[in-house]
């Protein structure tokens, strides 16, 4: 098989690899990139905890091939910092959400990405923008609160 | 008795001198005595690590600074974070300064891991008793220091005071070195260790730390993505394994043809018996070497019945052991003379783990030891399991625990660790298997399928005579809780190694006082003995949430049966008064209004109901009223509101506990309302999440109200398990009260719903 060179631009820093063009972008995050996230949940776009941002839009890295990752990738290391947080890390942190935290890249890059559109979201869009989503820790009355509590940071 | 006395013989001997008991006692202090604990603590070598040594749980560094070794490990409930408080109590140190190091077989002895709810209530009270010892010694060796009797000092912050400018801190007392002190051992290992001194810990009146709601430290580095999962280890020239899993259940490869990945790079094939797999020195190329990786499996009959038979199965197999675990008065007399005999029968699906991402494990081996990384819930048993798949010797194999994805029982973890051990070897390079979707959820161990059988005698005053409950199901260990054998892993099973299941289920745990009662179990084999995707094994709770269930909404059905309020109905018979406290505090927080069910005045499409129901488990009670919404259209259930009241004795962070509570609760909604692992006569259907659906966001309840009850002079019980006991049952006995409708096969799924309705 052939692999090819790409460049990929993630958390504002270009990498350049070579790999095989269906390669999942999973797996250059993690493996050539080192990224502890995003995580190998399904490989079937069905949990979210493979989710990166690609240009300010959660997608799913487990089904999305390397080649077509063109654009600004963003993952949970490129969110926020502890020095400078982003609000639902903030939230996150003070509503002690995560249990196990495998799941937490789908749903805070998805709400993240929900909150840039909407500051002032009902629990209903809430719930629908989340919906997919997996947490098998079932933390997700922390999940809502989290997101509220960032809503209200940002709003 | 007699241990404590060998114990303290063992003591004085190890430090040269009877005094040290008379000093706790507030006599002066002896040189002998002095010199003696001096002697001890500076006695320079480590100790080995054994349970009985005091240094295998806890150390003190050269700034003061404290680090617990501890066997179990934090499944996300903040257990590391409340063993941090248990202690600094004890010790009198802040919090801050604790240092928790978890399930690492090389600074701790095996505390039987995450097991049964017991990470506070076994492994927390070692800690603490640990924690008092070393706090005890400490004092003394401070008493020496300072030449004032131990009991005239205090110790705040690790910093042992004699009055103002007479100072001493632990770093300065032992700081760097060791204890160098026994304690009495009860020469078990696991969840049932005990290691105790002479201290006795703190008196519940006097906690500063215990009780608080204390951040968990871990959540940040979670949330900042600065902690490596399991996921994330990697090991100089790691090699990435993945495994192939017949089609039908049962089938062995028979011709494995190498050439069809020969175009992969690095790509070799380990086959075994009936274990294959594949390694690949990218990941990327592990995968798609499983994928194309040509294999003719061996004919077998098909090996499951169809899947709308599971309960005929269940029902007719001949039982391979029954069990009364409880048994009281005289049931047939109490049958033979019942005005009226109410019975019902319940069924409870296979149900799988499906934790959050497949296991992982990675396994090294040079120099004649190996290395098992593993987020499971057992390393050092995982440890024993992976040196007996090596035959290597225990102390040869070390095993350290990373966060995984959750676990939440015997899940693919251990089967992950044995399989990356035989990789490992064949290729003589560090293996890092992670499994697919399908392998974790087809392939993990299975919480059991069952069905139970209620009957109640009724005398003519609607008295509750008589009383029987008996389960039959497949066993709960049809492979281990833990990984410590080869016959309980995949890998083993796949290669002959001789079976031997437990037949294992358990009866409600509750205290009505009915005054003729027997309650019991049945198990019957597996489909397939060997390799089976449907081996019965531990899953969250294990076989708790199927019998009370079954029991919890029994007790309804009698209740409506004789018009009574159920809940009334139970505090006429529940005898323990803590059972009754915590029924009592959870629906007056609902605000229950007494009634027997079902609503009858409701009209149009939506009903609401209320539901109720309650459980013990070893030392913990939970009660929960569960408020409910059908659809009576689509059948959809929504349980939009639950009121749970908590006991398990002592509260250690009542934060901690509630948010453990709650993912017990929305978990167990989930086992509810959609979980069941489904299969064909060939093999597991439930291999993703479209085919193994659980709950989303859109089914979380709009309020979780907790009331816990803190017992503070009573020990820990554990909160991991008990909450998810009575969820089943407080959601079908709310869907009965909107509905009129008694639904006894979970899970309480749209379809079954509408079907259950228009039925009716």
């Amino acid at each position: 098989m052939t692999t090819k060179r790409f460049t990929l631009n993630v958390n504002g820093r270009d990498h350049t690899i070579d790999a095989d063009p269906d390669m999942p972008l999973l797996y250059a995050l993690r493996n050539e990139l080192g990224l502890r996230n995003p995580k190998f949940g399904c490989g079937l776009a069905q949990c979210g905890a493979c989710t990166v941002q690609l240009d300010g839009t959660p997608i799913r890295s487990c089904v999305t091939p390397v080649a077509a990752a063109v654009g600004k990738i963003k993952t949970l290391e490129g969110l926020g910092t502890p020095e400078a947080p982003h609000p639902i890390q903030t939230a996150y942190i003070e509503e002690q959400v995560p249990q196990c935290g495998y799941c937490i890249n789908g749903w805070m890059l998805t709400a993240a990405a929900l909150l840039e559109r909407n500051r002032k979201p009902t629990d209903a869009e809430i719930k629908e923008a989340l919906a997919g989503l997996k947490c098998r820790c079932a933390t997700h009355m922390g999940i809502m609160r989290a997101v509220r509590r960032a809503a209200a940071m940002m709003g | 008795m007699a241990t404590r006395q060998a114990f303290a013989l063992s003591r004085r001997s190890l430090l040269k001198g009877a005094g040290m008991l008379v000093v706790s006692m507030g006599a002066p202090v002896s040189v002998e005595l002095a010199n003696s604990i001096g002697a001890a603590l500076a006695s320079g070598a480590k100790p080995p690590l054994h349970p009985a040594e005091l240094d295998s749980y806890i150390a003190i560094g050269a700034d003061g600074s404290v680090t617990a070794f501890f066997g179990k490990m934090d499944m996300g409930h903040g257990l590391e974070t409340a063993i941090a408080q248990i202690v600094a109590e004890e010790l009198d140190v802040a919090i801050k300064s604790v240092r928790v190091v978890m399930g690492d077989t090389r600074s701790s002895v095996n505390q039987g891991g995450a097991s049964g709810s017991t990470g506070i209530q076994k492994g927390g009270m070692q800690m603490r008793y640990a924690a008092a010892e070393a706090r005890r010694i400490l004092l003394e060796a401070a008493s020496r220091h300072l030449e004032v009797p131990a009991e005239r000092l205090t110790v705040s912050d690790g910093i042992v005071s004699a009055g103002v400018d007479r100072n001493v801190g632990y770093g300065e007392l032992i700081g760097g070195r060791y204890f160098n002190v026994k304690l009495d051992w009860n020469k078990r290992i696991g969840n049932d260790l005990q290691a105790r001194g002479i201290a006795k810990p703190k008196s519940p009146k006097d906690y500063k730390l215990v009780g608080k709601s204390i951040p968990r430290e871990d959540v940040a580095a979670k949330v900042f993505s600065q902690t490596d999962y399991v996921t994330d280890i990697k090991v100089p020239g790691m090699v990435h394994g993945r495994m192939l899993r017949p089609p039908v259940a049962g089938a062995e490869p028979v011709e494995v043809d190498e050439a069809s990945i020969k175009d992969i790079p690095g790509a070799r094939v380990v086959w075994k018996m009936g274990f294959l797999g594949v390694v690949a020195e990218k990941e990327w190329d592990a995968i798609r070497a499983a994928e194309r990786l040509k294999v003719k499996w061996s004919e077998v009959k098909p090996p499951f019945p169809a899947y709308a038979s599971l309960y005929d199965h269940i029902r007719k197999a001949p039982a391979e052991r029954r069990s009364i675990d409880r048994k009281s008065g005289d049931l047939t007399q109490a049958f033979a003379s019942a005005a009226r005999i109410i019975q019902s029968e319940y069924e409870w699906p296979f149900q799988s783990h499906a934790s959050m991402g497949p296991a992982c494990a990675i396994v090294a081996i040079a120099d004649g030891r190996a290395t098992l990384w593993t987020g499971g819930q057992k390393p050092h048993y995982a440890r024993d399991g992976v040196a007996a798949v090596l035959g290597m010797k225990t102390e040869d194999v070390d095993a350290i625990w990373v966060q995984g994805p959750g676990c939440y029982g015997r899940n693919d973890a251990g089967d992950a660790a044995h399989d990356a051990a035989v990789l490992a070897q064949a290729v003589g390079k560090p293996v890092r298997v992670q499994y697919m979707r399908h392998d974790a959820t087809a392939w993990d161990p299975k919480g059991p399928a069952s069905v139970h059988r209620a009957r109640a005698a009724l005398d003519a005053a609607n008295n509750v005579i008589g009383y029987e409950f008996i389960s039959k199901g497949f066993s709960r260990q049809e492979v281990s809780s833990n990984e410590s054998q080869v016959k309980d892993c995949l890998a083993g099973q796949l290669m002959g190694a001789p079976l031997k299941p437990t037949p294992a289920f358990g009866v409600p745990a509750e205290s009505y006082g009915f005054p003729n009662k027997e309650m019991g179990w049945e198990t019957i084999p597996g489909f397939i003995a060997r390799a089976s995707p449907l081996r019965g094994a531990h899953l969250r709770d294990p076989v708790g949430p199927q019998i009370h269930f079954a029991s919890e909404c029994f007790i309804d059905e009698i209740a409506a049966a004789i018009g009574a309020d159920p809940v009334a109905f139970r505090l006429k018979y529940v005898t323990d008064a803590r059972d009754a406290a915590v029924i009592r505090a959870a629906t007056e927080k609902y605000g229950w209004q007494p009634r027997p069910s079902p609503r009858r005045d409701q009209s149009g499409v939506t009903v609401v109901g209320r539901g109720f129901a309650y459980a013990q488990r070893n030392g913990a009670i939970v009660g929960i009223v569960a408020e409910v919404e059908v659809d009576k259209r689509s059948g959809r259930v929504w349980a939009r509101k639950f009121v749970v009241a908590h006991d398990c004795g002592q509260i250690i962070n009542p934060r901690g506990l509630e948010q453990c509570i709650e993912g017990n609760i929305v978990q167990g909604l989930s086992r509810a309302l959609y979980e069941e692992v489904k299969f064909d006569n060939s093999m597991v259907t439930s291999v993703d999440w479209m085919s193994y659906p659980i709950g989303e966001i859109g089914d979380v309840p709009e309020a979780i109200e907790i009331v816990l009850i803190d017992r503070p002079d009573i020990d820990p019980a554990g909160a991991g398990e008990p909450a998810m006991r009575p969820v089943a049952a407080a959601i079908g006995n709310a869907i009965f009260d909107a509905t009129g409708v008694r639904l006894r096969r979970v899970p309480f799924t749209p379809e079954r719903v509408k079907q259950a309705l228009s039925s009716s």
